[in-house]
């Protein structure tokens, strides 16, 4: 994936690399996940073929945070635990890698919203209007999390979010998610409560190409096969446990040999 | 200032099933076609790779196949008293964008209407009198084209596709094991049923069990492998679960790139123009004739395109914004009823039952986007609706169209929505839980239409479509029967538990419901009542086509891909048979 190639690969390259800068939010040039963007074609006489087109994942590499500051990163880490809590049933959101997951998502397309309509004028609407807010969702994240420590300051004797009780953690979690609790610098504490809540399931769900779902454990708890794609076998036996372990995009772990 | 390019016999807008059907049906009568696409060029092989296609997160989460809303949404309200605002993400529904758009990420579902669906207002007011039809303010309308008029188109189609599925009513006999209420057909399905799974079969036993008529549902997703009438090789479908909201990599689910692409692109008299979105259809002096279409590309390069004839085949939204933005036809006004452009548009009324297994396997995700046993003796009129305060009705199908967990974890009634109680919820009942799906009508109503948004602007700086949308008491009594209905087969099943999740309240933008918008550029018999004749051709502007969903005065209980596609077949003909010999309108007004 090193050497630019025309069309569409090298239009995501372009998108991963914009990505990897860590910017959200700023991009100057709007950049489209392979929908709009290209240049105009004109296709006559047959169906086009170019050798090495074809759409892959975007994926991601490496370890490192690029979007979340170190304190952010406790806030989220402190959050999703609570949104998904870790026990011998399957792992928590943070043991299946999903603050990770959060961070390269809105470190790319999705931070910057580059699908959300973000043009004014913005009021509030009704709860049927649905997202209204002017914030992408990475400023939306970044507004949200110091708006939700300035309110764990101002009602929990001065405590970060992070550094709350469990049992107060969700009783803040609730008080979002039912929208009782009204938080500033313009963040709608419902809105933020669902997108969160939202990304956390995706992190811990979709393919672990994305840097969640560490060792497919959130597919082997609930006994999803993952990207298997071939069950004809198995239609018409009904009841029958069907014994695939979760397979992703990159294999699996144990075609090694290692667990 | 626009370049003007050289003239062509047709120019089609958009470019998915209609536009598909109609370049194809055009080119093969010798004409000039150009299709112009406002998404990418796309193709199984190379952009929905099997390895690559299963994935949930890409694909309807961040939307990779649908319309970026970031450049051009819609805005949307309950009722006039409110202000409209933008759909800044996607959620209701998923529209397309691209070659193939939303027949590349469709279930497969292929129906065929009732034929009383065709005659909503004469015949509910015939069995049920007047005031059935009138009630709660509706609009509803006779289509000006009957199911025998269509039946040939229908069949059309499912030869093109090669439908799996097993006819219930071939020339007027009755058919054991397919659908008793099904309009009479000319031919059995092409290929037959796809075998069900657990969950579906264990619908159906408890339905028949019932006295109900379970059949399995006509399905795109193939049975077993067929060759169509254009050499389009299509496989036998293999259960992944990723059908809606995906492209299907294994050229088993019917699609334009699946079916008659193949051929299409192979016609030197064709041409596709993709990343090119039409601004607006420009007519002559008088108004009366269409000139040709004003386009501009990714590059932001304006084209005059002269064409004979313009086919609008973009989705239901853009067609009706673009005759808008044209000036074709009179605007609807809720206040006065006047005019008609932006009338009756209607939508889909879903509910569902989830039910909660200990004993049993459903394995959820071995599945597929038609993958159903479905009754249909509560759709249409298959049931006698006397006293009951609604017209209209559903499909029940016990459907399992995939197990895709990000979307499709069914819990138990009283589960929280996250914790340590959710995902123990979600561990236990991922395999032994389904979902029966309601799939039903919605009658149009006098106060739910389409016009133009006063203030917000797409990035062309074009007024954005304003939806004025809201269920009324007629979908809400059709629900709550069906639903009610439905929860009757579901207890059949022997479950442990099961969910209602009933039609609640307003509509919403936020989750998704279907992408079955109707209406705002509707067929019927009269200028004074419809914007397009029975052929799909404007009643102001002759040489102007609408094609697809937009045409449906209001929306039956069924998916709307089949009469799309058969509407489309039935304007093609018209247009080859009558419209080339003598250009002008094919129905006097």
């Amino acid at each position: 994936m090193d050497k630019p190639v025309p069309g569409r690969r090298h239009f995501l390259i372009s998108t991963a690399v914009a990505a990897g800068a860590g910017v959200a939010g700023s991009l100057g040039a709007k950049v489209h996940d392979g929908e709009l963007g290209a240049p105009p074609r004109t296709y006559k006489g047959g169906v086009p073929w170019t050798e090495g087109l074809a759409d892959q994942p975007p994926g991601i590499s490496g370890t490192d945070f690029k979007f979340f500051t170190p304190a952010e990163r406790v806030f989220i880490e402190a959050a999703v635990s609570r949104l998904i809590p870790n026990d011998e049933v399957g792992p928590g959101a943070v043991e299946a890698n999903v603050p990770f997951f959060l961070d390269r998502q809105l470190a790319g397309p999705f931070g910057r919203g580059d699908h959300y309509y973000l043009g004014g004028p913005w009021p509030k609407g009704a709860p049927e209007q649905g997202y209204q807010s002017r914030f992408s969702p990475a400023q939306m994240y970044r507004a949200a999390i110091a708006a939700i420590d300035k309110y764990a300051h101002a009602n929990f004797n001065g405590a970060d979010f992070a550094k709350l009780s469990d049992d107060d953690r969700d009783k803040l979690l609730k008080g979002m998610e039912s929208g009782s609790i009204q938080l500033e610098d313009g963040v709608d504490a419902k809105t933020f409560f669902a997108m969160l809540l939202q990304n956390t399931k995706e992190g811990y769900f979709s393919d672990p190409i994305y840097g969640g779902n560490k060792d497919m454990a959130a597919w082997k708890m609930i006994g999803f096969p993952g990207a298997h794609y071939d069950y004809r076998e198995w239609v018409t036996r009904h009841g029958e446990p069907v014994p695939f372990p979760p397979v992703g995009f990159k294999g699996r772990p144990g075609w090694n040999g290692e667990s | 200032m626009a370049t003007t390019l050289k003239p062509v016999d047709a120019v089609i807008v958009g470019f998915g099933w209609t536009g598909a059907i109609m370049a194809q049906q055009l080119a093969d009568a010798g004409l000039e076609v150009l299709a112009l696409e406002r998404g990418p060029w796309r193709d199984t092989s190379t952009d929905f790779a099997t390895g690559f296609a299963q994935d949930e997160l890409r694909y309807m989460w961040r939307h990779h196949l649908f319309q970026n809303v970031s450049d051009d949404t819609l805005t949307v309200r309950n009722n006039t008293s409110q202000t409209a605002l933008p759909m800044r993400h996607l959620g209701s529904f998923l529209l397309g964008t691209g070659v193939g758009s939303g027949g590349v990420h469709w279930n497969g579902q292929i129906w065929r209407f009732l034929p009383s669906d065709f005659l909503t207002k004469s015949h509910n007011e015939q069995r049920y009198g007047k005031q059935a039809v009138t009630d709660y303010d509706l609009t509803v309308q006779d289509w000006g084209v009957t199911y025998e008029e269509l039946e040939p188109f229908y069949n059309q189609f499912d030869v093109l596709c090669g439908t799996s599925g097993k006819a219930g009513n071939l020339n007027g006999t009755i058919q054991p094991g397919g659908n008793p209420f099904e309009g009479a057909r000319s031919a059995e399905y092409p290929t037959p049923p796809m075998p069900q799974t657990y969950g579906p079969t264990l619908f159906g036993k408890a339905a028949t069990e019932l006295g109900r008529h379970p059949f399995p549902h006509p399905t795109g997703n193939l049975s077993q492998p067929y060759v169509n009438n254009f050499g389009a090789q299509l496989g036998a479908c293999t259960y992944c679960g990723f059908c809606e909201k995906f492209g299907c990599g294994n050229y088993s689910k019917a699609s334009p790139q699946t079916t008659l692409l193949p051929y299409v692109m192979a016609k030197p008299n064709f041409t596709l123009r993709t990343e090119t979105e039409v601004l607006k259809v420009e007519l002559s002096p008088d108004r009366k004739h269409a000139t040709g279409v004003t386009y501009v590309n990714s590059a932001g390069e304006e084209f005059f395109q002269p064409a004979s004839i313009v086919i609008l085949s973009s989705y239901i939204l853009q067609n009706v914004r673009l005759l808008l933005l044209s000036g074709i036809g009179t605007p609807y006004d809720p206040q006065t009823g006047q005019g008609v452009v932006g009338k009756n548009y209607a939508y889909q009324t879903m509910s569902s039952v989830n039910v909660f297994f200990d004993d049993k396997l459903i394995n959820p995700f071995i599945g597929a986007g038609a993958l159903a046993t479905v009754v249909d003796d509560f759709n249409g009129d298959n049931f006698d609706h006397s006293g009951l305060g609604f017209i209209g009705g559903a499909y029940i199908a016990g459907m399992i169209t995939g197990g895709r967990p990000i979307e499709m974890i069914y819990t138990p009634q009283g589960t929280p929505a996250w914790g340590m109680a959710w995902k123990h919820a979600a561990a236990k009942n991922y395999l032994r839980s389904f979902s029966l799906s309601v799939h039903g009508s919605c009658m149009s109503h006098r106060g739910n239409y389409l016009d133009l948004d006063p203030t917000y602007r797409d990035i062309h700086g074009r007024p954005m479509l304003r939806m004025t949308f809201d269920f009324t008491d007629n979908e809400h009594k059709m629900s709550d029967y069906l639903t009610d209905r439905a929860a009757e087969i579901a207890k059949a099943m022997n479950p442990r538990e099961i969910k209602l999740n009933r039609r609640v309240g307003s509509w919403s933008v936020v989750p998704y419901q279907t992408t079955h918008n109707t209406g705002g550029a509707i067929m019927g018999d009269s200028p004074a009542s419809s914007v397009v004749n029975k052929y799909l051709q404007s009643w102001d502007v002759s040489n102007v086509f609408s094609m697809g969903a937009g045409a449906f005065p209001q929306n039956a209980g069924y998916n709307p891909t089949g009469t799309v596609a058969a509407l489309a077949y039935y304007s093609a003909q018209a247009i080859v048979q009558q419209y080339l010999k003598n250009p002008g309108p094919l129905v006097q007004a």
